[in-house]
């Protein structure tokens, strides 16, 4: 005998199309249109940092650059539903979640220029850095969600990487265990369809990566990733759900990759230009700007005015950037310890500058 | 005062310092109502909680990665990797994670975890049980790794471990385990984390080592003396950072230097200190300095296992060949 004993389904949401066009009605937060201008500006915001940023290595003066194009919606959606104290534990493609969080211009920069105080956020302090080995802060959501449950409280941990993540085995064992301890951690998927090289119909087999939560004992969804509506409404939802103590969510934002990896690649050996035409018109900033005109929420003028203040605070944030002198040298040991033990100090001492 | 075997010393650090900390967690695979499969968290559960005592799925990355987020976010994790043949998926955590934060945010995160696992040989336990990657573990900055070789080290280091403010590294001895006991007092000292210890004092040859390999360490320095040959043997106690002061010391004195270990030979820590032996104390030095350790082999199943570990005769023949070398 054999009997079907378990079904899953897995639903994606779209709230706007391509042109900005509702597809139904939009959630609360979102009906009055004026709301969601912060979360326009935003994504105007990260992508002209983003711009400056891809400038400033082609020019020699910033390392390698993750550039965050065509995915603005999945930070400034994720960022916009969380709450100050809920922790963030990004990927290295996340600028604009951060940035809605409040780590500064001036510090994005500092970190991809090589600086470590990039990451000594003033804005977020609890906030980790980006994670550079794929999905292994995972398991770090899952730790601090398991202590702020220890403590008692109503925080929650988010977690973001890429599609590529999902094959890796910390992605799993996290998910695992924010399942089955039922703790209060939001894991993204930004599923941009490129890991480097790899697309995602050979990263993995199944048909959504939503449904590995499944797997898990936990919901999981698609979202259409260039929808910063749907992005912030699902991850709102998710987070309810960590904060009564119903456990974990994974969702998968869908979106696309419109950049080269970082800076240090040329996608043009692996896809062809013509396979990435198609997804402009979906990009995230066209549809919510459509959207707001359409509402008379927001204008040609206004945009053309909220560009060149982005674009100004990233010129100043930029020089407050190249005009930082590095750290002295014997930065790299003071932060190792919280006391430098006397055989460090030795080392610490032979550095030419000490 | 009790007389306690390393493994009760041991669970006595958790019980202190669970009490006199509620931040304190113990995590791992088994370490609730089972008690860990040597014992070690026994009665911690029952005492502080299924939510303080916790057990873990079957995945040690994870064990080691949640250790690292719940202690940034302000929690004192101890958790258990069951034996240290299994530790090796937890090193990227190590490595890149625990070891890095506190650095790479310029002191704003901070990873007060400490990592237990049970290493070394000698109590003939089934493949991938025996190791000692001690070394591996040394070589990564920000790292403290610190092995007790006695009860009354184990219950002192483990809680300074547990209240040091960044990540350690605990690596227990199992043969040791419940091989012998002494008397600990539960009193909550714990014992400086930076420390070599002097543990027999002699003026003709320096022994050093660390772990269970103390003990064949301190019966060759016994027979040595059976022989009028006066060993010093020095108790590494905390590999990273290392107390070289101790060693040099004491090498300056007897000239003489034989240096122990479990692991296997070749990119061992008897290497690291032979090296800082050869450039910091070289005038001092009067015979060449010696290294006993493993072979490069595979860790042998139980039938050869014996054959591969470090032996006092071993030894005893280093050390005589040190003395006898002017």
């Amino acid at each position: 005998m054999s009997e079907t004993v378990a079904r899953f389904e897995i639903r994606r949401t779209r709230l706007l199309d391509a042109d900005g066009e509702p597809l139904g009605p939009l959630p609360v937060f979102a009906r009055d249109a004026e709301a969601l201008l912060p979360l326009y500006r935003a994504m105007v915001r990260v992508r002209a940092f983003d711009e400056k940023a891809i400038a400033l290595q082609r020019s020699g003066r910033l390392g390698t650059y993750a550039s965050c194009l065509g995915q603005e919606a999945v930070g400034v959606g994720i960022a916009s539903a969380m709450a100050e104290g809920d922790v963030l534990l990004p990927s290295f493609r996340e600028h604009a979640a951060q940035l809605w969080r409040g780590v500064t211009l001036e510090e994005l920069f500092l970190f991809w220029g090589g600086d470590e105080r990039g990451s000594d956020f003033g804005g977020p302090r609890r906030d980790f850095p980006v994670s550079i080995p794929v999905a292994s802060h995972f398991p770090h959501a899952a730790g601090v969600a398991l202590a702020m449950a220890l403590k008692g409280e109503t925080r929650a941990a988010v977690a973001i990487a890429g599609d590529g993540a999902t094959s890796k085995g910390d992605f799993y064992e996290a998910l695992n265990v924010i399942g089955v301890w039922r703790l209060p951690a939001v894991f993204v998927v930004t599923n941009n369809q490129w890991a480097i090289s790899m697309p995602r119909d050979e990263q993995s087999a199944a048909e959504t990566l939503a449904q590995k939560a499944i797997a898990a004992g936990i919901p999981g969804e698609q979202v259409d990733g260039n929808d910063v509506i749907a992005m912030h409404d699902a991850t709102a939802r998710a987070l309810a759900r960590a904060r009564a103590g119903e456990g974990g969510t994974l969702i998968e934002a869908l979106t696309y990759r419109l950049s080269d990896h970082t800076t240090a690649d040329d996608a043009s050996r692996y896809r062809d230009e013509e396979a990435v035409a198609p997804h402009w018109p979906e990009e995230p900033l066209r549809r919510l700007h459509a959207y707001l005109t359409a509402q008379g929420a927001w204008s040609e003028a206004e945009d053309a005015k909220w560009r060149s203040i982005c674009e100004g605070e990233v010129e100043t944030a930029a020089d407050a950037y190249l005009a930082t002198a590095p750290e002295p040298a014997t930065a790299m040991f003071d932060s190792l310890f919280a006391t430098l033990p006397t055989d460090l100090a030795s080392q610490r001492a032979r550095l030419d500058d000490a | 005062m009790p007389e306690l075997s390393l493994v009760e010393a041991v669970r006595a650090a958790l019980v202190r310092a669970m009490a006199e900390d509620e931040r304190v967690i113990v995590m791992g695979e088994d370490v609730g109502i089972d008690g860990g499969v040597f014992r070690a968290t026994e009665g911690l559960a029952q005492r502080f909680g299924s939510g303080r005592v916790r057990d873990t799925p079957l995945s040690e990355l994870l064990i080691a990665g949640m250790a690292v987020g719940a202690a940034v976010e302000g929690l004192r994790p101890v958790a258990e990797i069951q034996f240290m043949g299994f530790l090796y998926p937890t090193i990227d955590q190590l490595a890149n994670h625990a070891s890095r934060l506190r650095t790479r945010t310029r002191g704003r995160l901070t990873v007060p975890m400490v990592l237990r696992a049970p290493y070394g040989g000698g109590i003939h336990a089934p493949e991938h049980h025996s190791e000692s990657a001690e070394s591996m573990l040394a070589h990564i900055p920000g790292l403290r790794v610190v092995i007790p070789s006695s009860p009354a080290r184990a219950y002192g280091l483990l809680l300074s471990a547990i209240r040091d403010p960044d990540p350690v590294v605990f690596l227990e001895p199992k043969r040791l385990y419940r091989l012998s006991r002494e008397l600990v007092d539960d009193d909550g000292q714990g014992l400086a984390l930076y420390r070599c210890i002097v543990e027999r004092e002699g003026a003709d040859v320096t022994l050093v080592s660390w772990g269970a390999m103390l003990r064949e360490t301190l019966a060759a320095a016994a027979a040595l003396a059976e022989e009028g040959r006066r060993a010093e043997v020095i108790d590494v106690a905390t590999l990273k950072p290392l107390d070289m002061a101790t060693i040099l010391a004491s090498v300056e004195k007897t000239g003489r230097c034989v240096v122990v270990h479990e692991a296997p030979l070749s990119g061992g820590y008897g290497g690291e200190i032979t090296a800082r032996l050869a450039e910091d104390a070289m005038f001092s030095l009067v015979a060449p300095l010696k290294r006993v350790a493993g072979w490069d082999t595979v860790m042998p199943l139980p039938r050869l296992e014996d054959r591969y570990m470090p032996s006092v005769a071993r030894i005893v023949a280093a050390a005589r060949e040190t003395l006898e070398s002017d």
